[in-house]
Order: C-alpha cells, then sequence, then structure tokens
C-alpha cells in the first residue's frame, strides 16, 4: 500500500501480486494460477461436454459450441487464411480465442475478480505458441533462404532502398511482433484491472461525509468501466487470434 | 543524471509522469477518432461490406488503443 499523504490505498504493483495459497515442492501455486487452471478446465469440459455425443441435429448445448465453434472458423480463420488452407488451424485459433477471453473474463466476476493475462506470463507464451507456429511454418514451406526472403519482405524491384527496407523488416518481424502481439493483450488486461480497482476503491474511499456524492460518481465509473471492459476482454481475443492468424497468413503466402 | 534531467528536477514538480501520460494519449485518441470516424463513413457508402469493415476497424482500434495502454503500463515496469 503505497502512502501519498491522504491515506488513499491507490492501486499499483502490489494488486497484481498475490500470496501463494499452498506450496509445492518449492514453486508457489497462487490465485492466479488457480484461475488458469480453471479456465483450462473449463474449456476443456465445455467443448467435450458440447461435442463429445455430436448430434446431427444438436442439442443446446452443442448449439452454444457450435456458434463458438463458427465464429472463430468464419469470423476470423476463413477471413483471413481462407477455406481450403485455414481448415487446418481451425482447432488452434479456436483453442486460443476461448482461453484468452474466458482468462479475461475472470476481471468481472465476483470472487475472481483478476484478468488473468495482466500477468506477463500468460500473453507471453500465448505469444510465443502462435511465434513458434509461424516461424515453423516458414521454414517448412519456404526452407531456410526462403525463410530470410520471407520476413525481410524481400522484392527486387525495390532497388536501393532494399537493404534499408530488409533491416527494418527484418527487426519488425522477427523481435517486434512477437513483443508487441504479448504486450497488446497483456497492456490491456492490466491497465482495465488498475482503472477497475482504482474505481472500486475510490468509491469505498470517499464514503464520508461531505464525499459522498463522489463516491457515487466513482461507483457509477466502476459499473461504467465493468461494460467496457466486457467489450474489450472479447475484443482483446479477438484481435489476438486474428493477428496469429494472419502472421500464419504471412508464413503460407507465396513470395511474389 | 544528465543535463536534460538535472533542468527538469531543479524546476519541474509534482506528478510529471500523469503530464507526460496525457501528451502520450494524443496520439492515440486521434488514431482512434480517425478509425472510427472513417469506418463510420465506409459503413455509410458501403453497408454490405459491414462485416469485413468492423473487422478492420476493430484491429485498427486495438493498434492504437494499445499505444495508450503501453504508455499506462511503462511507468510500472520502469519506475522506481
Amino acid at each position: 500500500m503505497s502512502d501519498n499523504g491522504c491515506g488513499f490505498p491507490a492501486p499499483g504493483l502490489h494488486s497484481f501480486l498475490f500470496k501463494p495459497l499452498f506450496t509445492v515442492g518449492g514453486y508457489d501455486f497462487n490465485k492466479v494460477m488457480l484461475l488458469a487452471l480453471i479456465t483450462t478446465l473449463l474449456v476443456i469440459t465445455f467443448f467435450a461436454a458440447a461435442f463429445g455425443k455430436a448430434k446431427v441435429v444438436p442439442g443446446k448445448l452443442q448449439m452454444v459450441g457450435e456458434a463458438g465453434y463458427d465464429f472463430v472458423r468464419r469470423g476470423i480463420v476463413y477471413e483471413t487464411l481462407g477455406k481450403r488452407e485455414g481448415e487446418k488451424y481451425v482447432p488452434l485459433m479456436v483453442s486460443l480465442f476461448f482461453f484468452i477471453w474466458i482468462m479475461n473474463i475472470w476481471s468481472v466476476i465476483p470472487l475472481a475478480q483478476f484478468p488473468v493475462a495482466s500477468v506477463f506470463a500468460f500473453p507471453v507464451v500465448l505469444a510465443a505458441v502462435v511465434y513458434i507456429t509461424w516461424v515453423s511454418l516458414t521454414f517448412k514451406k519456404h526452407g531456410f533462404v526462403g525463410f530470410f526472403k520471407n520476413v525481410t519482405g524481400y522484392d527486387k524491384t525495390l532497388g536501393g532502398v532494399l537493404p534499408l527496407v530488409m533491416v527494418i523488416e527484418f527487426f519488425s518481424n522477427l523481435l517486434v511482433r512477437p513483443f508487441t502481439h504479448a504486450v497488446r493483450l497483456f497492456a490491456n488486461m492490466f491497465a482495465g484491472h488498475l482503472m477497475l480497482v482504482m474505481f472500486t476503491v475510490a468509491s469505498w474511499y470517499l464514503m464520508n461525509s461531505w464525499m459522498v456524492p463522489a463516491a457515487g460518481v466513482s461507483f457509477v465509473m466502476t459499473m461504467v468501466m465493468i461494460l467496457f471492459e466486457l467489450f474489450v476482454q472479447a475484443v482483446q481475443a479477438y484481435v489476438f487470434v486474428l493477428l496469429a492468424c494472419s502472421y500464419v497468413q504471412g508464413a503460407l503466402a507465396e513470395h511474389h | 543524471m544528465s543535463a536534460l534531467q538535472a533542468l527538469a528536477a531543479d524546476t519541474v514538480h509534482g506528478s510529471i509522469g500523469s503530464i507526460g501520460y496525457g501528451l502520450a494519449a494524443i496520439g492515440p485518441g486521434v488514431g482512434v477518432g480517425i478509425i472510427f470516424g472513417n469506418g463510420t463513413q465506409a459503413l455509410a457508402r458501403q453497408p454490405e461490406a459491414a462485416g469485413l469493415i468492423r473487422a478492420n476497424q476493430i484491429l485498427g482500434f486495438a493498434f492504437c488503443e494499445a499505444l495508450a495502454l503501453i504508455g499506462i503500463v511503462m511507468p510500472f515496469v520502469f519506475g522506481t
């Protein structure tokens, strides 16, 4: 808790650190890991329950599952990769989308109230999965020389500026791209959580004497931010998967 | 400490980070405005392409917004 003179417990980095629930062999198990674990089980059991005994005429659960699956398949994968080449990547993208979305939704669920993706390690690992996927795909598709031609945007017609373009593209594609991919998700969830914590704590802190109207405003802002966060959470999951698809598309593209 | 920092330490006081973030948020603000403005215009001109326009609009929005959010996060990463 930071002391800023007025006793307001401002949210900060300490809002993202948790005491371990229990320790197994030197490894601390905390709330964030618990939420991530629940998310994993939730996604797996939901899709297993929805498609375990798939029928031609779907039941209620299968209907919801199909709607979610089809949203990612038609809305994201087919739009970027196309029907023929995209089909192979649908399972990866569907799992990524729902995993990230549910991880984010914990942000506004009472008792949990923490977006798992606001701990940097989670977006990093997810971005690394996508990174390894498209890098290995590029190698497989284009070979060793083709890989560097692909990631540096090699194009003879550029002439004199070609070396400059190649250097920029090389850094932008191989180093900056995975970083921003992870940071985008992380920063959104981090900032969103800070906002929620700040308005929630403020509406408690201002609940004294003549400041009560301000507490009311802060409470209304909390509610508004929760609605906005619900939107942002879905958008971030969508954007993460959309970018993953466009990276894979870049890896599969023929060089021209 | 560089000369600039020494100068700033002598003259500027208070929550400088907040001012910095306010300045940093101008760019993404303009960007988000342009994206939604042009997105709405595109939707009005060609309503049948709504799905494609909306997808790209949201993508651009996320790109822009990320800059402002990185601005929020950086003080926590580099601040002391």
